[in-house]
């Protein structure tokens, strides 16, 4: 015991035991605590996989008495065709905020002009700004375009407001990699887009995978845009849930409700759990700014 | 003869070098000039018309805000946004501090724990409100189960109780961001120099007396961004209310995000509706503005 405390001094800093009343109070409320955040996950599985009888006679967290995935099936029929709104407008609204983001940050980083900062600044304020300023002259703006309740009306309003949130990942991310590089490539005759490609583009991975899944959450869970932009057949799923839930038409079917929020939320919560460490990082980057 | 050759040679692809980098940016920037700048100037502009269904540009002057404040539910829904926004931040705060530390202490499956804790942040409000709608629903959720579970004499009726409605919107909002308050304290606490505590505790100094007198005050910067990300959050929260209440009963549980968006959108009242996100401009600016002059003061001192 006293050797290993010996040998490694930073191995255990603060108690001198290993077991104690206290540390096994601490893993009792961290456990606890753990299980209260379940509950709502698990509720919403044990809800969805319950009959509307078995809903009414057990409670929240009672097993079900049969396994009944009609829940499920009915749930698809109704927001299977906005899940598919939300991939088409998700899949190229990330894609193309990311490619800009990439592109913007490489310039603000590495080929600063005179007014780059300023950019940058009133880029910065876009993390910060309520989109309530600006709903309606967008609305008026797609309208125009004859982009109102379309898909691609969302991936475009996704691509301009996504803009400073990836800016802002790829900017700071390449503003402490050493300009002497790009500078020696320059050197070299290597152009813009040379650089870009050759040098900067393969140590991105980690920050494309940061932003990728910032932009994949922050799109996939959009509900503001959805609901004032697009409404019927272009609806996303946020939408769609939200329209289910809130109806008050007919018997309340439970069951559905959850399954419909499960289906809505299992893309992002698959993505977290695949790929966390990328999330955790996206989103304490996104906030020391926004 | 030759250099005159080259010259010709480079010119026109020095000239598109030195362009690009402007070029490349050039669409952004114009999307964001117009698209952030004029369109919040655009609605600021609407602010002081008349417009109802349609957009007109009758310029009424102030009558828009003067009709917002004397709105019984605009005041309703800024009491909300205040009652809201300072228990979701303080017990957001509290609780992922104290998970923070807890999880700091050298803890066995910490990785595991952690993930439980954060996976809340990964949903979207929608789902979040949906699940909360249903766990606090009075007669079927967890009203019953705690019945059932032998609490005879157990109520849960907050969700319809306009007095109440509130702090479902707090226990969902706190349940989606603790998680995430706690991984930054947490990212936090891994900076603070092992030596300094060790050293405390050669003194006698007990644990609790130095995470408080010693660790968490030099977490102030990590306290400021969770406050600033927690309030940015409370001001724009629109879709946990329009999942879980709707903003009833009656308006009982309306923000001022949701106000903006029925009056703009469902009830034709286009003026005052520009009128309240103006408002709301400004709360998230008085909020912004101290904290990024604090931030440049401090990049400027180090």
């Amino acid at each position: 015991m006293t050797d290993s405390i010996a040998v490694s001094p930073m191995a255990r800093p603060y108690g001198k035991t290993s077991f104690s009343f206290s540390r096994l109070a601490i893993y009792v409320t961290l456990f606890g605590a753990a299980a209260v955040y379940l509950v709502p996950l698990v509720v919403m599985l044990l809800t969805s996989f319950k009959s509307p009888d078995d809903i009414r006679t057990g409670n929240l967290l009672s097993w079900p008495q049969m396994i009944d995935g009609i829940g499920w099936i009915k749930a698809w029929d109704i927001v299977g065709g906005y899940f598919w709104n939300s991939v088409k407008i998700t899949v190229p609204a990330v894609l193309i905020s990311t490619f800009i983001g990439a592109m913007n940050g490489y310039v603000l980083s590495m080929w600063r002009f005179r007014g780059s900062q300023l950019f940058f600044g009133l880029l910065l304020f876009g993390c910060f700004l309520p989109f309530q300023t600006v709903l309606l002259p967008a609305s008026f703006t797609l309208g125009k375009l004859g982009l109102a309740n379309t898909t691609t009306g969302l991936v475009l309003i996704h691509v301009v407001y996504g803009m400073a949130f990836t800016t802002l990942f790829f900017r700071n991310f390449y503003v402490a990699i050493p300009d002497a590089l790009v500078k020696a490539a320059r050197l070299d005759g290597a152009g813009f887009f040379t650089i870009f490609g050759r040098i900067l583009l393969p140590m991105s991975v980690p920050i494309i995978m940061v932003c990728l899944i910032w932009q994949f959450t922050q799109i996939w869970n959009d509900f503001l845009f959805g609901v004032v932009f697009a409404s019927g057949d272009a609806q996303p799923i946020t939408v769609a849930l939200n329209n289910l839930v809130n109806t008050s038409t007919g018997a309340k079917e439970y069951n559905v409700d959850m399954a419909a929020a499960m289906i809505a939320g299992l893309p992002t919560l698959l993505v977290y759990i695949v790929a966390g460490k990328y999330f955790l990082r996206g989103l304490t980057a996104g906030a020391v700014k926004g | 003869m030759s250099t005159v050759a080259v010259f010709n040679k480079a010119s026109p692809f020095d000239t598109l070098q030195r362009w690009l980098p402007k070029l490349v940016v050039a669409p952004s920037m114009l999307l964001i000039l117009v698209g952030f700048y004029g369109y919040i100037l655009w609605t600021f502009i609407l602010s002081f018309t008349n417009s109802s269904f349609m957009p007109s540009y009758k310029w009424v002057g102030v009558q828009q805000y003067v009709r917002l404040l004397d709105n019984d539910r605009w005041w309703v829904a800024s009491k909300n946004l205040v009652l809201f926004g300072g228990m979701f931040i303080a017990i957001s705060l509290i609780l992922g501090v104290f998970l923070a530390v807890l999880l700091d202490q050298r803890i066995r499956k910490e990785g595991f724990i952690r993930t439980i804790y954060l996976y809340p942040m990964a949903l979207s409000m929608i789902v979040t409100g949906t699940a909360w709608k249903w766990l606090l629903n009075p007669g079927l959720g967890l009203d019953k189960m705690l019945r059932d579970w032998g609490w005879e004499g157990f109520r849960l009726d907050w969700l319809v109780d306009q007095e109440r409605v509130v702090y479902c919107l707090v226990i969902a909002a706190v349940w989606q961001a603790s998680g995430f308050v706690m991984a930054m304290f947490l990212a936090g606490l891994r900076g603070v120099d092992q030596s300094i505590i060790r050293a405390a505790q050669v003194d006698g100094a007990s644990l609790p007396t130095i995470y408080l007198r010693i660790v968490l005050p030099s977490l102030r910067p990590v306290f400021f961004s969770a406050f600033m990300i927690l309030a940015h959050i409370s001001i724009k929260s629109f879709d946990l209310v329009a999942a879980m209440t709707a903003g009833g009963p009656g308006y009982s549980s309306d923000l001022p995000a949701m106000f903006m968006y029925s009056f703009t959108f469902s009830r034709g009242q286009m003026g005052i509706g520009s009128a309240s996100a103006m408002l709301m401009l400004g709360a998230i600016l008085t909020i912004l503005v101290p904290y990024l002059y604090s931030e440049l003061r401090n990049k400027r001192h180090d």
